[in-house]
């Protein structure tokens, strides 16, 4: 009896406990979302660092698991969609080895000096993914940073032995399934059901983040003789994009294509103004007149010479653009130094002069500057005083004309300027047109990311709880590296993808809510 | 007698759970088995609570009642929009009661209370979709009421008595929607206080113009719990003077709201007892629940609540069927005090209907087992929570909540 009581209580307690609540139709019951006419049960995405989820300076497991695709197909897996793999790093700091020797640094994060001002560093720890301990793939997420358009159709790109000698990527050859294989094979050979292609950004991004240091290669259509900075020839484009969606759509694949964003609307190019001397600067402000002087030497020279937009003044009450060397203009080096010592000035300081302000001119606001250059702008530039000296001149003087950005022209990586923009931008608008082509031609999605980033740039996208810009830092798009998204930047691109689809296949996949996604992370080292 | 002692201390530690707000209605298995009326039944010391001005007529020189009730109840949360979902996983809730009352004179009677009328426990899945506003909430309240009630004369009496309130809370949460430390996980605080003590009272007021008619209005007093010295302990924190959490001591307050009760009690057809009780909770007086950290650095949290007053209408019926057993049914309507835009899933408590049952079995002269269920049913509600700020821009929280609860509960009364 006193059994048959317990047992009995003990089934009503299971039963009450498991009476839960249910609503009238549950989000997790099967047909509550559904795919519409698109087939996601094999989704695969190719592409580069934005396909990988690479942000603040590397690829790690948290930033990957916040990747576009990711964030797609586990909204995807709500309606029924198949499962999405990815070639996870081996921990959450980003570094990257070969054989035991850093090819990669780890991730940024959000650091404070000694005054609380924040400031990217880099995270410490000793990474522990090495390229030739394998994630054999291939993955749903084929997704290679620092991949272009040609290189996802190139034989031997994942073949590791090729990677310090600039062949072969290491991302790639983490997960190749051969040392010969392709990135585009390698995504084909999957089968997948449906993709999302977005390749090119590093065509012209190399290019961009070098201050165009890089050779405009249009017109040369063999990509094997290119450097790591050129852009890319359109045609050469073209027919890489086709490849990759040939071999992708094989089998009969729907998917969806992105098109470039502008790259001069991301911080690495907007957060550094030209206007970057502060004439309340103490280390900067009272030299101010006799830089004025010195330069109103130049300046005679440059009127006289008949290039007088060239010449060069500091403002003593707004801030001045700093002074750089811009390549596309006619190296008047000789005629300077001509007309210097002509004028009365010792021949060995107009030689100097001559060469160092040959291709100089004073930014405008239209020149970029780059992210990188914030720490370098003001400082003495240790190589060229050592050049100086070598070329004679005394210690004092060779470091009053290494002052970069100031006596010494800002060197050609540290600026994209206007017409190096206009190299970039021509690129990328017949990069876009082919895509948008391709797009239309095959029936392809288009998710216009040029447009969007666009938005973010100007007047922001607001979401539940903020607003969502480029400003670097606190804007909350742009991770520390100034170029890739951070985890809500990418949530953003994944809502805009899932639309789209719910739009063109007559599906109901949820998007997210961005908010609940990761900016930048702060961290101090030297701490846990 | 030991076993008695551990099984109350048991209780004590987990009192529990219920009705709008975070006021659990479940003060006697009598009267909840009559829809929780009370404040006009004559039947037994359940009256310490429901109205003490009775105490003085009951049959019995001596009346004790003890029990407790079983509370499991459930919330599942999803957001259409997004896909999220959750439900909760709340351990089970053990509100009880004691109250002995004690006939001196003819004129006088005197009585003792233990109970526990507030209370919550909701767990969510640990980083839920609404975790920034609770992951779980733990909070108890135990009230001690030493009671005299008068008679006036066969028709009117009074009764009353203070009440010691010694109550915890613990509470946990994260952040914010995305904060973590470097290895990804959530920043998080826990909020705890413990022996948190208030004091407050409890009056009524009864009228018998007949024999089978009672007339009875109850008033119990708001008591603001002040936790002067509750621990703040913050985890998962990043490595950084931008996120300045460090584990630092804690004020903050929880009104326990006032309660206005009304009712009327009538005996017909000889074995039949019908029951009708409005109550009014005055729950604005909880417009927020601020915490005030110690340290400087952190900021303080406030987190807006804004109830309005409340009402719940309860009926009841008894049917004496043998000699042996006695049973009962009721009804209730418990408005929520939660106002549109202000629905916090810490208490995510829309409008509920009650559904009751109960019987007494006479065991001897002396003994009675009382036993009640409770099934509290609540709409599916699509409702938000808009007042929280993330760098000064609201994110309301939004989505469907649907709940329940079944209760059931046990009692023994022994008069002499």
């Amino acid at each position: 009896m006193k059994n048959t009581f317990k047992y009995i209580a003990l089934a009503a307690v299971v039963a009450l406990a498991s009476c839960e609540p249910e609503f009238e139709n549950t989000v997790t019951d099967e047909g509550f979302y559904d795919t519409g006419s698109a087939n996601l049960s094999n989704y695969v995405a190719v592409g580069n660092s934005l396909t990988a989820g690479f942000a603040d300076g590397a690829l790690y497991i948290s930033g990957q698991n916040n990747s576009y695709p990711n964030i797609m197909a586990g909204q995807f897996a709500l309606a029924g969609g198949g499962a999405f793999t990815q070639p996870l790093m081996d921990d959450d700091l980003g570094g990257l080895l070969l054989g035991g020797t850093p090819v990669a640094a780890n991730r940024f994060v959000l650091s404070t000096d000694a005054n609380g001002n924040p400031f990217p560093a880099v995270l410490e720890g000793n990474p522990t993914t090495d390229v030739t301990t394998s994630a054999a793939g291939p993955y749903n997420n084929m997704g290679v940073p620092g991949a272009k358009s040609y290189h996802l159709v190139a034989p031997g790109y994942g073949d590791a032995s090729g990677i310090l000698a600039g062949t072969a990527n290491p991302y790639f050859a983490r997960m190749a399934t051969s040392a010969g294989t392709t990135v585009a094979g390698d995504a084909a050979a999957l089968s997948p059901s449906f993709f999302s292609l977005w390749i090119g950004n590093n065509d012209i991004l190399g290019y961009a983040t070098s201050g165009g240091s890089g050779v405009d290669q249009t017109g040369n259509l063999d990509p094997t003789t290119y450097g790591g900075n050129d852009i890319t020839d359109p045609n050469v484009f073209g027919a890489s994009y086709t490849a990759v969606l040939d071999a992708l759509m094989v089998g009969g694949a729907e998917g969806i294509v992105i098109n470039l964003p502008d790259v001069t609307s991301i911080p690495f190019f907007t957060t550094v103004p030209a206007a970057a001397l502060d004439p309340t600067n103490p280390d900067f402000g009272p030299q101010i007149p006799t830089l004025n002087a010195t330069y109103g030497l130049l300046n005679q020279a440059f009127a006289f010479l008949g290039v007088p937009e060239r010449s060069i003044q500091f403002s003593t009450n707004a801030a001045s653009t700093v002074v750089i060397n811009d390549d596309s203009l006619t190296n008047i080096s000789a005629e300077l130094t001509q007309t210097l010592a002509a004028g009365g000035l010792d021949l060995p300081t107009a030689t100097i002069f001559g060469l160092q302000y040959g291709q100089a001119r004073q930014a405008t606001e239209n020149d970029l500057m780059v992210l990188t250059s914030a720490s370098v702008i003001g400082q003495l530039n240790a190589d060229r005083m050592a050049e100086l000296m070598a070329l004679g001149l005394p210690q004092a003087d060779a470091a009053q004309l290494s002052v970069n950005g100031i006596t010494y022209p800002m060197e050609d990586q540290w600026v994209l300027s206007t017409s190096e923009q206009a190299s970039v931008a021509t690129a990328a608008a017949a990069y876009n047109a082919t895509i948008e082509a391709l797009a239309a031609a095959r029936n392809l999605i288009l998710i216009d990311a040029k447009g969007e980033l666009a938005q973010v740039a100007s007047t922001g996208i607001p979401y539940n709880g903020g607003l969502l810009t480029d400003t670097f830092v606190t804007g909350g798009a742009f991770s520390l590296d100034g170029v890739h998204p951070t985890g809500r930047g990418y949530a953003y691109v994944a809502n805009l993808a899932i639309e789209a689809i719910n739009r063109k296949y007559s599906a109901n996949i949820p998007t997210v809510d961005i908010g609940n996604y990761p900016t930048v992370q702060v961290h101090n080292n030297g701490g846990n | 007698m030991k076993k008695l002692v551990f099984l109350a201390v048991c209780m004590l530690a987990s009192a529990m759970v219920y009705a709008g707000g975070y006021r659990v209605s479940l003060q006697g298995n009598k009267s909840l088995a009559m829809g929780h009326t009370g404040v006009a039944l004559i039947d037994s010391s359940e009256l310490v609570f429901f109205n003490p001005a009775g105490l003085v007529y009951l049959e019995n020189k001596l009346n004790v009642s003890a029990g407790g009730f079983g509370v499991f109840s459930n919330v599942v949360y999803q957001n259409e929009t997004t896909g999220a979902f959750a439900e909760t996983d709340s351990p089970v809730g053990t509100p009880f009661y004691f109250y002995a009352s004690y006939q001196a004179t003819d004129w006088l009677a005197f009585g003792l209370g233990v109970y526990t009328p507030y209370g919550s426990r909701v767990e969510y899945e640990d980083d839920w979709a609404g975790s920034h506003l609770v992951n779980n909430i733990e909070l108890a309240a135990i009230f001690v009421q030493p009671t005299v009630s008068f008679k006036i004369d066969d028709v009117l009496s009074v009764g009353g008595g203070p009440i010691y309130v010694t109550g915890s809370v613990n509470f946990n949460r994260n952040l914010s929607r995305t904060l973590t430390d470097l290895d990804g996980n959530r920043s998080e605080v826990t909020i705890d206080a413990s022996g948190v003590n208030g004091w407050g009272w409890n009056a009524g007021i009864m009228v018998r113009p007949t024999e089978d008619l009672t007339i009875g209005a109850n008033y119990r007093s708001e008591i603001i719990l002040e936790a002067d010295d509750a621990d703040a302990d913050f985890e998962n924190i990043p490595n950084s003077p931008l996120t300045p959490f460090a584990d630092t001591a804690a004020k903050a307050s929880l009104p326990l709201p006032a309660e206005m009760t009304v009712g009327i009690s009538y005996k017909f057809c000889e074995k039949w007892t019908a029951a009708f009780d409005y109550n009014r909770a005055f729950w604005d007086v909880y417009e927020s629940l601020d915490i005030d950290f110690a340290d400087p650095n952190i900021p303080d949290s406030f987190n807006q609540r804004n109830y309005k007053n409340a009402s719940t209408v309860r009926f009841g019926l008894q049917y004496d069927a043998t000699k042996m057993f006695t049973l009962r049914a009721g009804w209730y309507f418990d408005e929520s005090p939660v106002q549109d835009g202000f629905f916090a899933p810490e208490t995510p408590r829309n409008d509920s209907n009650g559904y009751t049952a109960g019987l007494t079995v006479n065991l001897s002269d002396r003994f009675q087992l009382d036993a009640s269920f409770l099934y509290l049913h609540f709409k599916e509600v699509e409702a938000s929570y808009d007042p929280y700020f993330e760098n000064g821009v609201a994110a309301p929280f939004s989505g469907k909540y649907k709940s329940n609860a079944f209760i059931p509960g046990f009692g023994l009364t022994y008069k002499m």
